[in-house]
């Protein structure tokens, strides 16, 4: 599927964060700050052409996999996932409500399009590597993508996971780092420094290239260069923001796993609204409308 | 013990006694040590943090790695206190609990917070509802379940005291207060919170109160019950389960665990082998929970008062 226009991307973007906002206030309950840091990077990934997947048949054997590991900003891939058609979207607004297949964090076989029960940190690139040997093993040409938080590389798992996917020099794998630069008690650098990230992924003999993570044009290109590397795994450094989008959520790891208030959530849609009356029924989903008609890649 | 009438005071989380707890022992003992897994907002072990910052080490997300730390930390004459949420500490360091503190019987103390799945929304990758099987799976390990603030104070103190492993679940709910202070409390002796002698409600952690809760229900309704706190779940009371035995002659075992290798278990294994009893269940059962409102939760999965009554009910009739 060729990649819709930049703006119209963009748009999408603030699309998926005003529907994670609204879902994790209505919840009084969540995680905005990494929800929203992964916005572009979930929007490339679902909107720029790059998975191929159908939400019709989750199950599709040839399908990209996506293993979302940082799983408390699950909110952002809900939205991707709704608007995709896995699953009404609406539904996103029952998130953390007993119940509700919108759990807290993602619950492989439970929702539609999860890929992976994650939550405990650190154990998405594992199983990450798992879909790609099977896929190596099953000569299936399907892709795999697994987003990490960068405080969730303090995570022993990660490194050893780097270490296999290097060694089997799985080039279907793609890790993304959301570097925002915040984990939950503070700044990554002040509590267990990760630096120099690029050299620990490439010593560990993958490609890295590091990112503008908002800038959704740099993302997809990244993505599609990851596709065309071979022998290596390909490890996505994406520079971003916490609560990106938001002016008082920005650099202000308060709202690492606190929900916003219903006065704080008009602000902030007003803002993701270019100061249009906040309500994705409103104006900026056109982007996303269009989208939704054409049809992904069929399955066989 | 408490015998007028029972109406549950609000007080502070167990987590948050915790902290405060252990900022006190920081402030009588410079051996002590707290590692935290950033979680420390979280656990309460930045109260400790912010007044012993050369004492205080947020080591980043690596659970299996804090374990270790803790282990060369007590070998080399340290008392340190790891904390994260349980399902984290017991889950991922495991097999570090195993060989460097169990094994070598050294004098780490871990403290896992949100046990239970009373911690709500963030669902089941954050509910620990296996730690108490985990942490009886450690020979030597000391397991602790403190009901409420006055409990998890002394609690923190008595594992200060005591040479060996130990084991504190934390809750992250605020916790009715059950106990008055000062309280008398020793590992492995339950408390008596309520006298009764036609069956014994054993509870643990938050179940404690929704135990006082039905057993004045069940006591409206003629049946006299008593309620033993069993925070320590190993080693277990014997004396005080066999003389509920002889005494009360049928039992509800009320704890936020799964069905097996929690205090169900551990008093079913002890009655068996002593003074054989029926006994009724209140616990997760064999299953995962999932997000929502710890009460909705709580209703949902079967962890209160009511499922407490309904429990007694069918077992008194089986004496
Ligand atoms: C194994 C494990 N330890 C601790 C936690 C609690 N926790 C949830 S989010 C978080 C911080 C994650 O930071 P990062 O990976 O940087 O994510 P982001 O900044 O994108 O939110 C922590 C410690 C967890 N979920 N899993
Ligand atoms: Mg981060």
């Amino acid at each position: 599927m060729p990649s819709p226009p930049v703006e119209q991307l963009e748009s999408i973007a603030r699309t998926l964060r005003v529907h994670a906002l609204r879902a994790i206030a209505a919840a009084n309950s969540g995680h905005p700050g990494g929800s929203l840091s992964a916005a572009e990077i979930v929007t490339a990934l679902y909107f720029g052409g790059v998975l191929q997947h159908d939400p019709r048949n989750p199950d599709w054997p040839d399908r990209d996999r996506f293993i979302l590991s940082k799983g408390h900003g699950v909110p952002i891939l809900y939205a991707a996932l709704g608007e995709r058609g896995y699953f009404p979207v609406d539904e996103i607004m029952t998130l953390r409500q007993v119940n509700s297949r919108m759990q807290g964090h993602p619950v492989q076989g439970m929702t539609p399009g999860i890929e992976a029960s994650t939550g405990s940190l650190g154990q998405g690139l594992s199983i990450g590597i798992g879909h790609a040997i099977a896929g190596r093993l099953d000569g299936r040409h399907f892709r795999t993508y697994v987003v990490l938080g960068d405080g969730e590389c303090q995570e022993g798992q990660v490194w050893e996971a780097a270490m296999c996917a290097g060694n089997y020099e799985l080039d279907t794998l793609c890790a993304i780092v959301d570097w925002n630069r915040f984990q939950l008690d503070g700044a990554v650098e002040d509590i267990q420094s990760l630096e120099p990230m690029r050299e620990k992924f490439a010593s560990f003999k993958w490609n890295v290239l590091e990112v503008d993570g908002h800038d959704v044009q740099a993302v997809l290109e990244a993505l599609n260069a990851a596709k065309a590397e071979r022998g290596r795994p390909t490890c996505i450094i994406a520079h971003t923001v916490k609560g990106k989008g938001v002016s008082f959520m920005e650099h202000n790891n308060e709202f690492h796993g606190k929900a916003p208030t219903g006065e704080q959530l008009q602000v902030a849609l007003a803002q993701l609204n270019g100061g249009q009356e906040a309500g994705v029924r409103g104006g900026r989903r056109d982007g996303v409308r269009g989208l939704r008609e054409q049809s992904p890649k069929p399955s066989p | 013990m408490l015998s007028t009438r029972y109406t549950p005071r609000i007080g502070r989380a167990t987590r948050e006694a915790y902290g405060d707890a252990l900022l006190e022992l920081g402030r009588k003992n410079r051996d002590v040590v707290a590692i935290d897994a950033d979680l420390a907002k979280s656990t309460f072990s930045w109260t400790f943090g912010k007044h012993f910052p050369e004492r205080f080490f947020n080591i980043g997300i690596q659970e299996a790695n804090m374990v270790g730390i803790a282990s060369g930390l007590a070998s080399s004459g340290k008392i340190p206190f790891i904390s994260s949420f349980a399902a984290f500490a017991l889950c991922k360091g495991f097999d570090q609990l195993r060989m460097g503190a169990a094994y070598p019987h050294l004098n780490v103390k871990v403290a896992g917070s949100h046990g239970g799945i009373s911690i709500g929304e963030d669902g089941v990758s954050q509910q620990s509802v296996e730690d108490v099987a985990l942490a009886c799976a450690l020979p030597g390990f000391i397991v602790c379940i403190p009901a409420d603030e006055v409990s998890m104070t002394a609690a923190v103190h008595a594992a200060a005291a005591h040479r060996g492993p130990v084991y504190l679940r934390l809750g992250r709910p605020k916790a009715a207060i059950v106990h008055d202070a000062p309280l008398d409390f020793v590992f492995g002796r339950a408390i008596t919170v309520r006298d009764g002698d036609a069956l014994t409600i054993v509870a643990n952690g938050l179940l404690v109160a929704q135990a006082l809760m039905a057993a004045e229900r069940l006591a409206d309704r003629g049946i006299s019950v008593r309620v033993l706190d069993m925070h320590t779940v190993k080693p277990i009371d014997v004396d005080a389960l066999t003389r509920a035995s002889r005494e009360t002659g049928a039992f509800v075992v009320a704890e936020e665990h799964l069905h097996h290798g929690g205090l169900g278990s551990v008093v079913a294994a002890t009655l068996a082998q002593t003074v054989p009893a029926p006994i009724a269940f209140v616990n997760l059962g064999d299953r995962y929970a999932e997000s929502g409102k710890p009460d909705d939760l709580l209703r949902k999965y079967g962890m209160t008062a009511d499922a407490i009554v309904t429990a007694a009910e069918s077992v008194v009739r089986q004496r």
